[in-house]
């Protein structure tokens, strides 16, 4: 992964702005952010600790090149996407999605901070989802509390307990999930090579080696 | 033809029910000593003026006192020029601000009479204007100065039908403007730098019969008045033409601040550039990449924004310049457009993109142009190139850059002349004969050099200038107005301002300069007067030459003759009547508006003795503010005190001290003066008409003292016209204070 | 024939047994008293909801959003797609607006659609529930079928983030939203002044970031009883489960005594239908709604 951080440097030289905008998800609009700033204001996650960059300072930092504090920034990773920042912007500037498209690029070359729990749950997600085709809600929740072994998610499976069992009550969690029953696809199998090919051409499109 | 008056009292707008209409009419008759009085129940219907019309064609009337509404109203409906005319305010400034109940039925009555008596007595003492007899009835523009503003005025001013004269002290027209390589877009959809402009604007000046055009030329000498200035136009060979002109513009433009006296941003090193000097490198480059004076191209550019402007320290400008952000954004454009990859950052700590520029602003940051907010602490060489050492504001860190150039966004500095101020004090003592005073002379002789229209005026060879050495400008009304009527300023003469604005500017100036001209040649005033028939005269057997008129008149309009006595350039006046505040000796009158006009207005107002708890207090109301804003208290039904009596002046300029000791000498219990706000921000119409007329009754406070009054008997209100809502209260805290102190000694004497 | 038909995209969490349950069970009833039919698009997958960004990258998203666009059109041809959680509505309509202003990733998505036998060439409407009830039906229509209304309740609407950004409901504004009071009056209960109704729960995060978003959470509760509410009122499954689970995990790290039913507009409208708290859903409530147990069973 680190070989591909060093391949993605060595081909944008200097030119962190050109990288982002090539590389990441709407990342050509960071270049139109005009720091007025009200993105910041508008953040939930910014009235709680946790922040290091609003996106206003994000991307200033993209502009003055700073790639390793933007790449290893837990910032974008605090996005609830709740799109208020998005839909204050007065330059239309989707920044809920770059947000995402700075965090995603991380990711891809190797540079996201380890254990991040966001990404843990990103890609714990997508996997189930795709699994199936459709999201297995127990086997989502067990595999997010045991992702730091065993112990660790006994523990927090105790602590969530009485949230699991409201729910197992109100028949709106179903265990049953858990050995494999639940929903899913018919056409699973279309519905994986229609995902590698699609993984296949992003790549391709984005001058990534697979 | 004998005089004969006539007064009409209206009843309509229900001044008939809240007031007892019959009285007004014996008031008018018995008190006003009126021959015809008349009543009418709609007065401004056609009926009612027929009626007027009627009386002034077949009954002989000269003079009519209309007792309706305020004098702003219904000014089409009671146009009578053949007439002298008083309005007697019933409607917004009687009924309108007073209460409809039984207890204020009294009081409110008492305040129609005085109206009706004042405006009786006024009209007596008026007469009708016959108009300045002294005109000119040239109808040819001068415009000094060939760059955008120029041109765009004297093309607009053809386009209206008037023949203009252009000069140009270079060789081609086009002036700064024709230095630039592309101009900040002017239309849709503001995305790319346009052609400058210049090259069509000259070929329609060329095609025009009606221009005609002195390049390599100034104007050595300015004399003469509205209607009728001499322009002599020396050009370079020696030749002098004199023109014959009604009007002038001065477009003199601006200079860039001098970039060497920003050493601490690199001005004077080699890779540094100011804007225009970057137009230059662009205009070698032809759309190619852009290269520095020593050849190399350049492939990064910071821009530094507000470089010796907005400046706080006192030793640069302290002004905003307006254009230099769109301009960097537009010179960064030149090196995106030319090469893509060319690094283009500006510095900024706020930019200023206004109305379309804000297009114009994301088309660069589209194109790849970097904006940092960042204030910049140096830029030094190195290497080959420059370091841009600048504390970024959103980072909050001490950061730099690295250029091969570096463009300085510096600010404008206005052409107007030598400062009149300055230059009168170096000719003060020019007329000694020590050493100073041949310093002195070698600094009058440099200052004038540096004058644009050379003004054969006692006040000078210029127009005044207002802040930063700008061409004065009635900023909040009146923009292109000087203190030099007929003479208009436009362009960055006047403010800083983009080719744009400049030429809007241009545009209006030439329109002013058109109103004057047509304006001066029937012998009437200019704004804001517009229309005035009037104008001063002085019974010059009681003058005193004492000059204050002659050195208070805002607009220079008056000199000295042979025998010193004061010698009026009607066409130069606006009717302030500055000059007639000033007599010390009341020897200056209109004929529509005199000491006589007031003072009759001020002692027809019945005094009630000083047991009826009835005081009286007199309010002089500039006609421009305050007493439209006192109109629009009434029209709101804002109430205020019923022992006020209202009458406008022209300008607090023209208030005669002897107004303020009659009023006070024969029983007012108090005075207010409402004028416009004076100073750096002044509102007045006048310019210095507020200040001079406050100046004067501070002298008055010691004739209060010497009649053993108190001094708050006299109040200076400051009012804009938008103090609709807190002048009444402020008035009624004045009559709170009058009751407070009690009623004034001097009734019934 | 029914008034209106659709084509359903229920979504993961509205399945038998999920999270949602209760709000499937409470459309279910709803649709069937105001005469909407909806047919569920054979073989649907997962939106991919905004959270798996990371690891799914910009095509395979699309790609999923638009296998079910082809599953659609292929079965229901000319029917808008309705979905009634906010996210799967969010994800559906974000993948038409790009694929129809982007060639290059419409073209990159049918060839792997390719993959799946499918092939899309028309993207339908794609709109939420609540778009159908208020612009197909309208208020007027929506009260009119009310035979018990909720009368004296007070009940804070909380719209949240995903129906109401980016793109929101027709009309209404990003800050102000005010079809979810408006809905929650046309059932003859009182809507209260809620200053949260757009503030978010913290979305996915309350997983990743439980103590952020239980922050915000708690925020949101506190300004619905400080409203004055009984219940609070929301369109979206996953601002229903965050608000509702973990109002016992903030009472103990908060020591506040939250207990306050959160319930969707279907399960207002169905009781206010006449409806059975078995229709409505209201046994799958965490935190009971008994008043609504009890005027249901009046």
């Amino acid at each position: 992964m680190s070989d591909m951080n060093q391949q993605m440097s060595a081909k944008y030289k200097n030119n962190f702005l050109k990288e982002i905008e090539e590389q990441a998800e709407m990342g050509e609009w960071v270049k139109m952010c005009m720091q007025c700033g009200v993105c910041s204001g508008s953040c939930p996650t910014n009235f709680h600790p946790g922040w290091e960059h609003p996106p206003q300072e994000l991307f200033m930092m993209i502009r003055a090149g700073k790639r390793d504090e933007v790449l290893d920034s837990q910032s974008m990773w605090m996005c609830v996407s709740c799109y208020n920042c998005y839909v204050r912007c007065p330059r239309k500037v989707p920044i809920t999605h770059i947000m995402h498209g700075i965090a995603e690029y991380a990711y891809r070359i190797g540079r996201a901070p380890k254990n991040q729990p966001t990404l843990h749950l990103s890609q714990t997600f997508w996997n189930n989802a795709t699994k199936t085709g459709r999201v297995n809600e127990v086997q989502l929740t067990q595999s997010l509390y045991f992702k730091d072994g065993i112990m660790d998610g006994i523990k927090k499976a105790m602590a969530m307990q009485d949230v699991a069992l409201g729910l197992v009550k109100a028949g709106r969690l179903n265990v049953m999930e858990a050995i494999g029953g639940g929903h899913k696809c018919k056409d699973i199998k279309g519905i994986h090579a229609m995902l590698a090919k699609a993984k296949e051409l992003e790549n391709q499109r984005k001058g990534r080696a697979a | 033809m004998a005089d004969k008056h006539a007064a009409y009292i209206c009843t309509g707008c229900e001044l008939g029910t809240r007031l007892d209409a019959a009285a007004l009419v014996k008031t008018a008759t018995k008190d006003g000593k009126i021959a015809l009085v008349r009543e009418h129940a709609f007065l401004c219907s056609a009926d009612g003026v027929a009626m007027i019309k009627n009386d002034i064609d077949n009954e002989a009337v000269t003079h009519v006192a209309i007792c309706a509404c305020s004098r702003r109203a219904k000014t089409e409906a009671f146009n009578f020029p053949t007439v002298a005319m008083s309005r007697g305010n019933l409607r917004e400034g009687v009924i309108w601000i007073r209460p409809d109940t039984d207890e204020a039925r009294e009081t409110t009555q008492e305040m129609a009479e005085d109206y009706v008596r004042m405006a009786c007595a006024e009209v007596k003492a008026m007469k009708v204007p016959e108009g300045n007899q002294n005109t000119g009835t040239s109808k040819t523009l001068l415009v000094v100065g060939g760059g955008m503003s120029g041109m765009t005025a004297a093309v607009e001013a053809s386009k209206a039908g008037y023949k203009v004269v252009l000069v140009e002290k270079t060789g081609a027209l086009g002036g700064m403007a024709a230095k630039l390589w592309k101009r900040i877009p002017n239309r849709e959809p503001f995305k790319a730098p346009m052609d400058n402009g210049v090259a069509d604007l000259v070929a329609q000046i060329d095609a025009d019969a009606n221009i005609k055009v002195y390049l390599n030329a100034v104007v050595a000498k300015t004399a003469g008045a509205p209607g009728r200035f001499k322009a002599d136009i020396a050009v370079e060979s020696g030749a002098v033409s004199t023109e014959d002109v009604g009007a002038i513009i001065q477009a003199s433009g601006f200079t860039p601040y001098d970039v060497n006296k920003l050493s601490h941003l690199g001005g004077g090193q080699a890779n540094v550039v100011d804007q225009l000097g970057l137009e230059a490198l662009a205009k070698a480059a032809n759309g190619g990449p852009i290269k520095r004076a020593d050849g190399k191209e350049v492939k990064s550019v910071v821009f530094v924004q507000c470089a010796g402007q907005r400046d706080t320290s006192g030793e640069h400008l302290s002004y905003c310049s307006g254009h230099c952000c769109a301009t960097s954004v537009k010179q960064a454009m030149y090196f995106k457009d030319a090469n893509p990859d060319v690094d283009t950052v500006v510095l900024y700590t706020d930019l200023r993109m206004p109305g379309n520029n804000e297009d114009f602003y994301r088309a660069a940051q589209n194109k790849g142009v970097i904006f940092s907010k960042g204030v910049v602490s140096g830029v030094s060489t190195s290497g080959d190139g420059c370091k841009v050492q600048f504390k970024d504001l959103i980072l909050n860190e001490d950061t730099s850059a690295d250029a091969d150039l570096v463009v300085l966004a510096t600010g404008m500095v206005p052409t107007t002349g030598p400062d009149l101020d300055a230059l009168s004090e170096a000719n003060r003592v020019a007329e000694g004969s020590d050493e100073k005073a041949a310093v002195a002379k070698e600094q009058v002789i440099q200052m004038m050099s540096t004058s644009v229209l050379n003004l054969d005026y006692r006040q000078g060879p210029d127009m005044p200038q207002f802040k930063h050495g700008f061409n004065d400008s009635h900023f909040i009304c009146f923009p292109y107005e000087t203190r030099r009527t007929a003479i208009y300023a436009a362009g960055p003469t006047r403010r800083p301002m983009d080719i744009a604005q400049a030429t809007e500017d241009a545009t209006g100036a030439a329109m002013k300069a058109i109103q004057a001209m047509e304006n001066a040649g029937l012998g009437k005033a200019a704004h804001p007067r517009a229309g005035d028939l009037s104008f001063p005269t002085a019974r010059l057997e009681g003058c005193t030459q004492c000059k204050r008129c002659t050195v208070e008149c805002p607009f220079g309009a008056i000199d000295e003759d042979e025998k010193r006595f004061p010698l009026f350039n009607e066409s130069r006046c606006r009717r302030c009547g500055t000059c007639m505040g000033a007599c010390p000796v009341r020897v200056i009158s209109f004929e529509n508006y005199s000491v006589n006009t007031v003072g009759a207005q001020i002692k027809a107002v019945d005094i009630p003795d000083e047991f009826s708890e009835k005081p009286r207090v007199l309010i002089l109301a500039c006609e421009n503010d305050a007493y439209p804003a006192l109109d629009m208290a009434g029209m709101n039904r804002n109430e205020y005190d019923p022992f006020m009596r209202v009458i406008p002046v022209r300008c607090l300029g023209s208030v005669n001290t002897i107004w303020i000791t009659d009023a006070l000498n024969s029983g007012f219990d108090g005075v207010m003066l409402m004028g416009c706000k004076h100073g750096d921000q002044y509102q007045c119409h006048f310019v210095k008409g507020s200040e001079l007329g406050r100046y004067r009754m501070s002298k008055v406070y010691d004739t209060l003292k010497g009649m053993n009054l108190e001094t708050e008997r006299l109040m200076d209100l400051e009012v804009a016209i938008t103090d609709v809502d807190t002048l009444p209260k402020k008035i009624n805290e004045y009559a709170a204070k009058i009751q407070e102190m009690g009623m004034s000694p001097f009734k019934g004497l | 024939m029914a008034k209106k038909e659709y084509a359903f995209y229920p979504g993961c969490s509205s399945q038998k047994g999920a999270s949602a349950s209760n709000y499937l069970v409470s459309v279910d009833s709803m649709c069937k008293t105001l005469d909407i039919k909806m047919t569920e698009i054979p073989d649907w997958n997962c939106c991919g909801a905004s959270i798996s960004y990371a690891e799914a990258g910009e095509l395979p998203r699309l790609a999923m959003n638009a296998r079910n666009f082809a599953l659609s059109e292929q079965h229901l041809p000319g029917q808008d797609i309705v979905a009634t959680c906010a996210a799967c509505w969010l994800g559906s309509r974000e993948s038409k607006e790009r694929l129809e202003h982007n060639n290059t990733l419409m073209d990159d998505t049918n060839k792997a659609l390719k993959e799946a036998g499918l092939n899309l060439k028309v993207i339908p409407e794609v709109r939420h529930m609540v778009e159908v009830l208020i612009e197909d039906l309208g208020y007027a229509e929506l009260a009119s079928h009310v035979k018990k209304p909720l009368e004296g309740m007070k009940i804070a609407g909380y719209v949240g983030c995903q129906t109401n950004r980016p793109f929101g409901i027709q009309g209404e504004s990003f800050e102000n939203p005010m079809y979810l009071d408006k809905l929650i009056e046309s059932v003859g209960a009182q809507a209260t002044k809620f200053d949260q109704k757009v503030t978010c729960c913290g979305g996915a995060l309350a997983f990743s970031e439980p103590d952020k978003a239980q922050a915000q959470i708690k925020d949101i509760i506190e300004a619905a009883y400080d409203s004055g509410a009984e219940m609070l009122v929301t369109p979206c499954p996953l601002c229903q489960a965050n608000t509702e689970v973990y109002q016992g995990q903030i009472n103990k790290k908060y020591g506040t005594k939250f207990q306050l039913p959160v319930l969707y507009y279907s399960q207002l409208m169905v009781l206010a239908y006449g409806g059975s708290a078995k229709d409505a859903g209201l046994n799958g409530q965490v935190i009971r709604a008994r008043r609504l147990e009890e005027f249901a069973g009046k």
